[in-house]
């Protein structure tokens, strides 16, 4: 166990506290001298690579648990199509070792910088949402380190309500030590895509709905700058997993070696770069990228270009300046598809600059209580943080998304307030009464749990 | 406090003050739940500009009562939970007999400098203990040179101040911080009735500067910011230069 002082923020750097880092392994953190002998009066979180935006992996004046993978963290069951994980165990690494043999994670958010144990408890949702669901759907064992130092493993049939109460639950139920999933099969480390120029936010939205079911990938980068007729104008971007026969007919070069897998990614944007997507250069930028796109295309991605393209810059966020940034995603239900063409009119006409801004549709829930992903449109910007009046618009467009019964994500929160997020997540005071008996001492909190009085 | 680092609970010491009441109005918004105004006899006090949904307490909190300081804070933090910001704002000018009368002199050390110390520090083990969270503490140029009219009260002012900056540092590495701000001539109940000096200013400018001043994690905050430089000079004048300035 190696413990340390240190100032801890999300992926937006905002809101520092101080806290003590535990990096350990689950053998060491329940033995006598782990966890039970290191937390104190403010609790303990878990905390995988920090990439949730806001405070949900931080603790101010507490514990924060990194889970050291352990001896055998990644173990393969061919026949059964299942994966068995640790909980400290990145996507980047599983992938790494599973594509060569076939095998596709059930879900990927759009950086493989995440820990199984973080996908679990965000349950986390990729461009397959509306065709497969969320992390959580493909899971089938938890182990879980309890508050008492207790370790079990429970499945949804074995203990349903704790189960429910993990999946997307902000690690406030336990540490998630272990994570049996199944994988999905694939031939190539290919996808075969199709991108396509939407002219406006109509089009956009009536193309999604009517061709959605023909790709188990689907999501589109929407121009939140642009105004008038190019309102909401977009690069639309849908795809499968390439077979053997696509890539002969697409890519005959790849057939060979169909399951290569070794991503490289750039150095690191330097620290203490000023904030340059400013409004004009994000403007820039953006009508670049749609003019860049061809009306029409057709052909093949890799793995790593279809889904974790801005993994190829290390810490690109530096490039919002020192004041850090955060990021907006909310989901509204399909029938409220007019609150999405007001929100989206409503940024635009602001102006603020959004270098990323993804809209996309969700198919059903997983189950878990505090699980953000539920059938509707999802819209997720990022915004720099240091720009005057975001707070007023963000309010806005709050009422906006809760008047229309959709909620926000909390693992890219850094601005909600106790009452957005209970009047979103109308099962919370069923999910705080499992938590509570789960933890009945109150072990696991973070500081999100505190600004938004989750525990 | 969230990524605007907009704050939730904030708690004042001295809560009659009207630069403390300014600030207050400037960190308003949706995310603060409680504001506590702490002061002698803890009576209500108005706090005009705030939304109806905040929380405004007023609790009694006598900066000569230092044996209190630590347990009062705690029994702020067991009702409202982590305190984000903390407004050292109380203190006194004391009347012209405390630049001759040895008893007066000690009350005013009493208030401005001792209870400034003993809250400061009962504040400091709490935000240490949360890891984050900021101590503003209401200083004054009076104590950058003490003025022969109000050496006294300046000379209060300048222990105050050498203790926040000084606990500033050592709070380097543990999340909580301290801003010490230096306001001139501010017009508010405590200066009422007294000739402006240069640089005079309104509480509401101070509270600017002091909103400025934590969003870009300042330690020490001047106000207007001008007499940053104006004392850069005022500082180092001859003898016989300073007096005839105060005459
Ligand atoms: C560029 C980028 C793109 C993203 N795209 C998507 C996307 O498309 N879809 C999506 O859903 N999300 C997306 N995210 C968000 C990200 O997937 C989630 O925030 C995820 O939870 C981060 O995982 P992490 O391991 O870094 O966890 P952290 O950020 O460190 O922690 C997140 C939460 O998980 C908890 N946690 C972490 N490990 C454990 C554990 N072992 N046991 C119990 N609790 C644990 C923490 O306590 C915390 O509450 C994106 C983030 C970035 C930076
Ligand atoms: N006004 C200026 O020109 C100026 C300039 C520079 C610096 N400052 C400093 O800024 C701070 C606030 O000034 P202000 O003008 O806002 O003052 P103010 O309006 O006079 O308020 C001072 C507050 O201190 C409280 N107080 C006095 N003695 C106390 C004690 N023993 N214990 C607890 N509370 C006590 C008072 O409340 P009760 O009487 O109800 O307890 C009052 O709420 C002071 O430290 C002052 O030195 C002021």
């Amino acid at each position: 166990m190696k413990t340390e002082q240190r100032a801890l923020t999300g992926w937006g750097r905002t809101a520092p506290t101080v806290g003590t880092l535990v990096r350990a392994t689950a053998d060491e953190l329940s033995s006598d001298a782990g966890l039970s002998a290191t937390v104190g009066a403010r609790g303990a979180i878990a905390r995988g690579l920090g990439r949730s935006y806001g405070d949900s992996a931080q603790n101010g004046g507490g514990v924060v648990v990194k889970l050291v993978p352990g001896a055998d963290p990644i173990r393969v069951d061919h026949d059964a199509g299942l994966a068995h994980v640790d909980g400290g165990v990145s996507l980047d690494v599983l992938l790494r070792e599973i594509v060569p043999q076939g095998w596709f994670v059930p879900v990927t958010p759009g950086t493989r910088f995440v820990t199984v144990g973080g996908s679990v408890a965000s349950d986390i949702h990729g461009k397959n949402h509306h065709a497969d669901g969320s992390f959580g759907a493909h899971c089938t064992r938890l182990g879980m380190l309890m508050a008492d130092g207790s370790h079990r493993s429970i499945t949804p049939g074995s203990d349903p309500d704790l189960w429910w109460a993990t999946i997307g639950g902000m690690g406030l139920t336990g540490l998630i030590t272990d994570v049996t999933f199944r994988m999905i099969p694939i031939e190539s480390r290919h996808c075969v895509v199709d991108t396509e120029r939407v002219p406006n936010l109509d089009a956009l939205l009536e193309k999604m709905e009517t061709s959605d079911h023909l790709y188990r990938y689907s999501v589109a980068w929407i121009d939140l700058v642009a105004t008038g007729k190019h309102l909401g104008r977009s690069v639309l971007s849908m795809g499968n997993h390439a077979s053997l026969d696509d890539l002969r007919e697409l890519r005959p070069k790849a057939v060979d070696n169909p399951l290569d897998f070794d991503p490289t990614t750039f150095p690191d944007v330097p620290n203490g770069v000023p904030n340059v997507l400013n409004r004009l250069a994000v403007r820039a930028f953006n009508e670049l990228w749609y003019r860049k796109t061809p009306k029409q295309h057709h052909g093949t991605e890799s793995l790593t270009g279809f889904f974790h393209p801005l993994d190829m810059v290390g810490q690109w966020t530096r490039l919002y300046g020192s004041g850090g940034f955060l990021q907006y995603q909310f989901v509204v239900p399909f029938d409220a598809v007019d609150t999405m063409r007001t929100i989206v009119a409503r940024i635009a006409a602001e102006g603020h600059a959004s270098f990323l801004a993804v809209l996309k549709r969700f198919g059903a829930q997983s189950g878990g209580f505090l699980s953000f992903p539920t059938p509707g449109w999802t819209l997720a910007l990022d915004l720099p943080a240091g720009v005057a009046g975001l707070g007023r618009l963000l309010t806005e467009l709050d009422e906006l998304v809760l008047g229309a019964g959709g909620r926000h994500y909390l693992a890219k929160d850094a601005f909600a307030t106790p009452e957005v997020v209970r009047r979103g997540y109308p099962q919370l005071a069923e999910w705080k009464k499992i938590r509570n008996a789960a933890d009945p001492t109150g072990v696991w909190v973070s500081d999100q749990a505190r600004r938004l009085e989750l525990v | 406090m969230n990524a605007f680092d907009q704050p939730q609970n904030i708690l004042v010491l001295g809560g009659r003050s009207d630069i403390a009441h300014a600030i207050v109005r400037q960190l308003a918004s949706p995310a603060l739940r409680s504001v506590v105004l702490a002061h002698r006899g803890g009576d209500t006090i108005e706090l005009n500009g705030v939304d109806d949904s905040v929380a405004v307490q007023c609790v009694p909190f006598d900066a000569t009562d230092r044996t209190a300081h630590a347990a009062f804070v705690d029994g702020i933090v067991a009702e409202h939970g982590d305190i984000d910001i903390v407004i050292q704002a109380f203190g006194q000018l004391g009347g012209p007999e405390v630049n001759t009368d040895p008893t007066a002199a000690g009350d005013l050390v009493d208030v401005n400098v001792a209870g400034a110390v003993s809250s400061g520090l009962a504040v400091a083990a709490q935000l240490r203990t949360q890891g984050h969270g900021v101590l503003v503490v209401l200083s004054s140029v009076a104590g950058v040179r003490t003025r022969p009219s109000n050496f006294v009260y300046g000379a209060t002012k300048a222990g105050q101040d050498a203790f926040a900056t000084g606990l500033g540092h050592a709070l380097a590495g543990s999340g909580a911080r301290v801003m010490t701000v230096r306001p001139g001539f501010v017009r508010s109940t405590m200066t009422e009735g007294l000739n402006e000096a240069p640089f005079s200013c309104d509480p509401g400018d101070v509270a600017d500067a002091v909103v400025a001043g934590l969003r870009n994690r300042k330690s020490v905050v001047w106000a207007p910011g001008v007499l940053r430089y104006v004392f850069a000079v005022l500082r180092v004048v001859p003898g016989f230069v300073w007096r005839k300035l105060d005459s």
